[in-house]
């Protein structure tokens, strides 16, 4: 029998042996802590414990289990809130209480629960690895498709149930490779969750995830498959982004995983999640969404670890032919997770002190997500949106720098945007998404033609005010000439009718991609206006006077998402104001 | 556990080891007897086969090789708990030092605390009204949040988390009970005394808990000195169903504590010396604010931190920020106009406020009120750093109603003195009267319902008349 050698905070060894393998689940103490090998060597095996290790005594036994750290996949998930090593919260809640015990062994999900099943295969089929077996409704809007594991040699049908109610654990369907050799189908696999699942092919990104956001949705637009950062000190509402994408993006699934933030978030997710209702559905925004929750102050190895299992669970779902958007919630506590656990091990540290094997971790991270063709000929696809928390918001930092290298949408928020209680604080002269130029067929025909063209007017309007500004911050605004002054106004306009998006608002916390354009082009239409009465003329405050800034301001209040037509009457408004000024003068 | 070993086999700063020791659990306790007959607490901070390494509590000083007798108890840092704490004062590590003996434990409890289960916890959403105006309006404190004070050596945060104490009805529903537990790490005895007194004075010193570690005592004391205070909030919050506000200053001295105790173990230093896991720390302490489903009480926290140099992107106010739920930040700027409280409005936020104020809670009104303000002040900013190029006379029209506005926000609306209470409705009917300083068509957070209700340029120059 194997036993503990030493014990150092998260980190256990054990010595002289040869029965573990890397990264192999192991059973630590009389408790059975769950940990994992990291480190083999021909004295010493090392273990990272994913729960804490007060108490645990040299000489207590350390049990192999003989497989690798996997998650549980299985109908349960969705709705769910785990802890980083998939143990269900509310089930430990009840075995343990309010607080959570050491050594708490309960099932990923629930076994007693039977699920109506539906079987799509018969007897003499043949089956491959991917195929759907069974299908049950795991919840309203999620069908749960039970699939034949990645690493199955599939072969013939040849037993079936009957449609009707089972448990996860028992076996549905019984096949027969070509050597003689008959698997048993349950509704429930495992897959080990350092290891990406398999796939067919990946696809060409050209579907944006549309998230209802103006500034994301238009200006850094992120792809189905997509991957994107969100760097910003403490205070610039990272969180409150993720919540946003998170309740309104048009996937199918959310998993939200708190790697290492505030257990009272977790529970605001929890609390508003149940009550919102997505407009997709009419169902409450808990039936697409799995939590995993590990919170700063739970182990920090099962931190490490909680980003896998998320990503594991949605690449479970991407292989049944939906769309899954993860929020990670930060990457960067994870980062100081493995820089935790490599300073235990004594490794030589890289900049400042994270290990010299960070960039490459986080390069497999984000290199899970993708659009694919999944083994049974669907399209599915995994986007991953990572928030960043730089140390002392400083973006030079490892971790940003080195996820900036490895995803394709940044948005850094900032600190004085933030301040001002601008939000989402994204700014727009920092941040940008590569996706743009992929998913523009994508916009030309589901929105309008001229719709890259209208975007880019609109960030040419941004990019202009920036060097302006840098004149304005030395000699105020009264010195410009008035067409500069002018395009300092619809600039605002832009930064405060269109880019400043109000959560709260009930109509604004979620915009259609066709108000959002229609937004667009009613500024547009104000600043050619307004540049057409200064060629005949009149004076920048003359035009400012008409009103109309204020008023296309406050259109994301007054014209509500449902009322598109409503444009029309404010462009002929606004074209009667411009002529009234522009004609009563000629008079 | 009864078996007493007999000498050490090394001494190294608060650390020593020891061999052929046997049955030895990661973290448990031991007393380590000195010849002289003093005892010191050890606590376990690595096992090896047979080799353990204990922490000191009360330092290595005058220990030998050959002078001492360990005995290990089998189990990890208890703190003995008891209604009776209420009133008395105990060292960092929980022991009773003003001279009223031991006080008779009605349980015993682990010091480090479990988790909290986030499906267990219960969403903070009842404001706590603080009488003071910056903090109610614009960064409101939550009960069950953990709200803490950024501040820089010299600055009034005392004198601040005194008035909050003085002023916050905590405890307004249904009678029930509060208290305070006030942990003191590595703070001056003057800073101590300060706090005794004030609480005395309000007469509140015998709802009073307090964990005193001075900046002369040990450091490794320091360490648990937090711990043990949150063990004693945890359980008259919930097995006793009272509210609990913590105090804990100086979070700065803390976590210093624990970079000399990192380095005296020779761990590998992360930013600025402070040890890898100091995130994972501190939220091991602050993460212990919130309420519990099912328990009446509540833990609020509000610790304070001095920010070396007034530095925020230091890593102890950094790391502290991405874990408490806001910050209140003092402004030494403001401190030096004698303006009191000198809360630097911008970089101060609660995250918790959303969800706790509005129609139900306070006034239909606040949030918009709250984001005017905050947009209104961060104008100012702009237009002062333009003025200081410019000069004042050169300024927009728009640009001096801003300056102007600033004046009065930092006089009237920030300075409020120690001893005004004001009420909420006082507090958000004085914000729209700045507000009604500024053209309308600036106010472009609050909508014309409100605008129409609560907008009066007469008022406010009746109110501000003198001023303007």
């Amino acid at each position: 029998m194997d036993v503990i050698y030493s014990i150092n905070g998260p980190v256990v060894k054990v010595a002289d042996t040869r029965t573990f393998a890397m990264q192999e689940m192991v059973y630590v103490g009389n408790k059975r802590l769950i940990g994992e090998v990291i480190r083999v060597e021909s004295d010493f095996t090392t273990i990272q414990v994913y729960e804490g290790t007060t108490g645990l005594k040299p000489g207590e036994p350390v049990e192999a289990t003989g497989a690798p750290m996997s998650a549980t996949l299985a109908p349960g998930i969705i709705t769910n809130i785990f802890d980083g090593i998939e143990r269900p919260l509310r089930r430990l809640s009840e075995m343990s209480g309010a607080f959570i015990a050491d050594g708490a062994a309960v099932d990923s999900v629930d076994t007693e629960l039977e699920y109506r099943v539906y079987m799509n295969v018969s007897v003499g089929d043949h089956v491959s690895a991917g195929d759907i077996y069974c299908t049950c409704p795991e919840t309203p809007v999620v069908e749960h498709r039970c699939m034949v594991p990645p690493l199955s040699k599939g072969g013939e049908v040849i037993w079936v149930a009957k449609n009707g109610d089972y448990k996860v654990t028992d076996t549905v369907v019984k096949i027969k490779d070509a050597q003689g050799r008959v698997e048993e189908l349950s509704l429930m696999q495992k897959w080990p969750i350092r290891t990406p699942r398999p796939c067919k092919r990946r696809l060409p990104i050209d579907r944006p995830l549309v998230t209802g956001q103006r500034i994301v949705d238009t200006i850094l637009p992120i792809a189905k498959g997509g991957t994107a950062a969100i760097p910003g000190g403490f205070g610039t509402g990272k969180t409150m982004t993720q919540h946003q994408l998170a309740k309104w993006c048009d996937a199918d699934i959310i998993v939200y995983i708190g790697c290492g933030e505030r257990g009272n978030e977790m529970t605001q997710v929890l609390e508003e999640f149940s009550e919102l209702i997505d407009p997709r559905t009419q169902k409450p925004l808990t039936d697409r969404t799995v939590l995993i929750a590990n919170t700063s102050n739970m182990p920090v190895a099962a931190r490490e670890a909680s980003i896998y299992t998320g990503i594991t669970l949605a690449e479970y779902y991407r292989d049944m032919g939906y769309h899954i958007a993860i929020m990670a919630d930060s990457t960067s506590r994870w980062a100081e997770a493995l820089r935790e656990i490599s300073g235990r091990l004594e490794e030589m540290p890289a900049e400042e002190g994270f290990p010299a094997y960070l960039p490459s971790r986080i390069s497999e991270f984000y290199e899970r997500a993708g659009y694919v063709e999944t083994l049974n000929g669907k399209e599915g696809s995994v986007t991953i949106i990572g928030a960043v928390s730089p140390q002392g918001a400083d973006f030079s930092e490892p971790v940003t720098q080195n996820t900036k290298r490895f995803v394709r949408c940044f948005w850094a928020l900032d600190k004085s945007l933030a301040y001002a209680r601008h939000y989402p604080a994204i700014n727009w002269n920092t941040s940008y998404s590569e996706y743009a130029e992929d998913l523009g067929a994508y916009y030309r025909a589901k929105v309008s033609d001229d719709f890259m063209e209208v975007r880019q007017e609109i960030s040419n309007i941004l990019v202009e005010e920036n060097t302006l500004m840098e004149i304005v911050k030395l000699m105020g605004t009264d010195v410009l000439p008035d067409d500069q002054k002018l395009l300092i106004e619809t600039a605002r306009i832009v930064r405060v009718g269109f880019l400043q998006q109000n959560a709260y608002h009930k109509d604004d916390t979620y915009v259609p991609l066709e108000k959002q354009y229609l937004m667009m082009k009613m500024i547009l239409s104000f600043y050619e206006k307004a540049k057409d009465a200064l060629a005949e003329g009149f004076s920048a405050s003359q035009i400012l006077e008409l009103g109309w800034a204020e008023k296309i301001i406050k259109i994301k209040y007054d014209i509500p998402n449902d009322k598109p037509e409503m444009f029309r009457d404010y462009e002929l408004e606004m074209r009667a104001d411009f002529e009234k000024l522009t004609g009563g003068a000629d008079q | 556990m009864n078996v007493k070993y007999i000498g050490l086999s090394e001494i190294n700063g608060p650390l020593v080891a020891l061999e052929n020791v046997s049955g030895i659990s990661y973290d448990e306790m031991a007393e380590i007897r000195l010849d002289d007959g003093t005892k010191r607490l050890a606590r376990v901070v690595e096992v090896d086969k047979d080799r353990a390494v204990l922490q000191v509590f009360e330092g290595t000083k005058g220990l030998s090789l050959v002078n001492t007798t360990t005995r290990f108890e089998g189990r990890s840092m208890q703190l003995p708990l008891s209604t009776e704490m209420l009133g008395r004062i105990f060292s960092g590590a929980g022991k009773p030092i003003d001279g009223l003996g031991d006080i008779f434990p009605e349980k015993t409890a682990d010091i480090n605390g479990a988790p909290l289960n986030p499906v267990m916890r219960t969403y903070p959403r009842n404001y706590i009204n603080t009488g003071i105006s910056s903090i109610d309006a614009l960064m409101t404190l939550i009960r069950g949040q953990k709200l803490p004070i950024f501040s820089g050596s010299g600055l009034s945060h005392n004198k601040l988390a005194v008035q909050i104490v003085r002023q916050a009805k905590i405890a307004e529903e249904n009678g029930q009970d509060f208290a305070i537990v006030f942990g003191a790490m590595g703070v001056k005895n003057d800073v101590a005394d300060y706090f005794r007194r004030s609480f005395e004075e309000s007469g509140a010193l015998e709802r009073v808990v307090m964990f005193l570690n001075l900046s002369n005592d040990p450091i490794i004391e320091r360490i648990l000195t937090p711990k043990v205070a949150l063990t004693c909030a945890e359980y008259l919050a919930f097995e006793h169903d009272m509210h609990i506000l913590v105090i804990l200053t100086d979070m700065t001295s803390y976590a210093e504590a624990l970079r000399e105790f990192s380095s005296s173990k020779g761990e590998i230093p992360g930013r600025k010396g402070y040890p890898g896991y100091l995130y994972s720390d501190l939220a091991s302490i602050y993460e212990r604010a919130g309420i519990v489903k099912g328990a009446k009480g509540s833990v609020t926290q509000i610790p304070i931190l001095t920010m070396p140099n007034d530095d925020i992107t230091h890593p102890v106010p950094d790391l502290t920020g991405y874990i408490t739920e806001g910050q209140i930040v003092l402004d030494r700027n403001l401190d030096q106009t004698g303006v009191y409280p000198a809360v630097s409005v911008l970089p101060s936020l609660s995250r918790l406020m959303k969800d706790g104020i509005g129609e139900g809670f306070t006034r239909e009104d606040h949030q918009m009120v709250s984001n005017q303000l905050f947009a209104a002040y961060a104008k100012v900013q702009d237009a002062r750093s333009l003025a200081s190029v410019i000069g004042e006379e050169e300024l927009s029209a728009t640009d001096k109603a801003y300056l102007e506005f600033g004046r009065l926000f930092e006089e009237h609306f920030i300075n409020q003195g120690f001893d005004v209470n004001r009420t909420i409705e006082e507090t958000l009917d004085l914000g729209w009267q700045l507000l009604s300083t500024l053209p309308k068509s600036e106010l472009d957070r609050v909508d014309d319902e409100h605008l129409e209700k609560y907008y009066s340029a007469e008022k406010a120059a009746e109110y501000f008349g003198k001023d303007i």
